[in-house]
């Protein structure tokens, strides 16, 4: 099922990601709030990958190029200001969808209906420390600038259309759009003028076409099932 | 009330003693109250001479909870002489803090966790959590929200401004 491969991807590899953040976060707070955010994102991938499959064999045997999700997520950390900027675009697109996909009655109605009430909990997160960094001192404001500048290609690929979700695609852009503007403004930011499609935008996650450093997250987070099949704990 | 507390009319005795034996399940990481008094236990069917079935719903997708959960209400089960236990896990209707019950919210104030305002209706997420939490231990509205997220995925973490201590709040959802 590829939509179902193409959603539990982002929410599996965007939580092995903010799972990185543990020990490192820069404040307790922070370490506990990424972590419940991973959290919530690994219950998603799990309920998704098992529509798709067996979801450990999916989750730890598949190579690089079989993973479904957008390349947004597979991004590195990077800064506070460069996760924050990833979740609030990834977050806004995820709830937004999922609303859709609530209304729309097909196999993933009753986990978006559940998940979206989660996700409204991260978006207000991202959406807080957005206001925070950008609008805080000129330091944070030129990260959170910097951050968005530079993931600001990876969010054309959010929009393309997945093959199996019934949702009107355009309307779902056209929104996120809004709502990021709306946002940035308020954090006295300016919405990044980049390419999102075409030559310079990167993004064909869907396809299976990663980024360099989605090979070394996988390395990572496969190997131990990898080295000790079936070790349990 | 989103979620049916209590057996639907059709059940059987048995079914009823064996669903309020599995809503008696204290919950794993708030013991203070019962899985009933959590509203996730949504059903019970005697599908056979010692085969039962339990639907149990998630808190939150990733409730790490779920599995003791499941397991706990397969012991008490097996206990009561049920050799074949299924614990199956159901989404739809999603779980709301409204299906928790008046008993569970006092005993979850009564443990110094500020428990979720009762109408989603008012509340409707993250936004109107704003609106005036009440500090269990002193009882003052004058609390702030110190982040959104804490010990576990369904509480955010508080202070309140008049008696100082922080505290847990679970939130609505």
């Amino acid at each position: 099922m590829t939509a179902a491969l193409a959603l539990g991807d982002d929410a599996l590899v965007l939580s092995h990601r903010l799972g990185e953040w543990a020990g490192h976060a820069p404040v307790l707070e922070e370490e506990v709030a990424l972590a419940n955010i991973a959290l919530d994102l690994l219950g998603q991938a799990r309920v998704l990958l098992s529509l798709a499959g067996d979801e450990d064999e999916l989750a730890y045997l598949r190579e690089e190029r079989a993973f479904r999700n957008v390349q947004l997520v597979e991004q590195p950390n990077g800064d506070f200001a460069h996760t924050i900027a990833r979740q609030l675009c990834f977050s806004t697109y995820q709830e937004l969808l999922y609303e859709r996909l609530a209304r729309g009655g097909g196999p993933f109605a009753p986990l978006a209906a559940k998940a979206v009430k989660e996700v409204a909990y991260h978006r207000d997160h991202a959406e807080h420390w957005t206001l925070r960094l950008g609008d805080g001192t000129a330091d944070s404001h030129e990260r959170m600038r910097t951050a968005l500048e530079a993931l600001w290609r990876f969010t054309g690929e959010l929009f393309e259309p997945v093959e199996g979700c019934e949702v009107e695609w355009d309307t779902l852009h056209a929104d996120w759009l809004d709502r990021l503007t709306s946002v940035l403004k308020r954090a006295t930011l300016e919405v990044p003028e980049g390419p999102r499609r075409g030559a310079w935008a990167a993004g064909a996650g869907r396809q299976g076409v990663h980024t360099e450093s989605f090979g070394r997250m996988l390395a990572e987070m496969q190997h131990l099932h990898r080295s000790h099949p079936g070790a349990t704990w | 009330m989103v979620t049916p507390a209590a057996p639907a009319s059709g059940t059987t005795a048995l079914e009823e003693e064996l669903w309020r034996l599995a809503g008696s399940v204290p919950d794993p990481e708030l013991p203070m109250i019962s899985l009933a008094e959590l509203g996730v236990v949504r059903g019970l069917r005697v599908l056979g001479p010692g085969r039962v079935e339990v639907e149990l719903t998630p808190t939150y997708t990733g409730c790490p909870a779920l599995e003791s959960m499941s397991a706990d209400i397969e012991r008490v089960l097996h206990d009561r002489g049920i050799p074949e236990v299924a614990v199956v896990t159901v989404l739809s209707p999603p779980w709301s803090t409204d299906a928790i019950s008046a008993e569970g919210r006092r005993k979850l104030a009564e443990a110094g966790i500020a428990p979720p305002s009762s109408s989603r209706a008012e509340s409707g997420g993250p936004v109107a959590v704003e609106l005036g939490v009440r500090c269990p231990h002193c009882g003052s509205t004058e609390t702030k929200l110190l982040s959104r997220f804490s010990s576990t995925a369904c509480k955010a973490l508080r202070r309140c401004e008049a008696c100082r201590e922080p505290f847990d709040h679970f939130k609505e959802l």
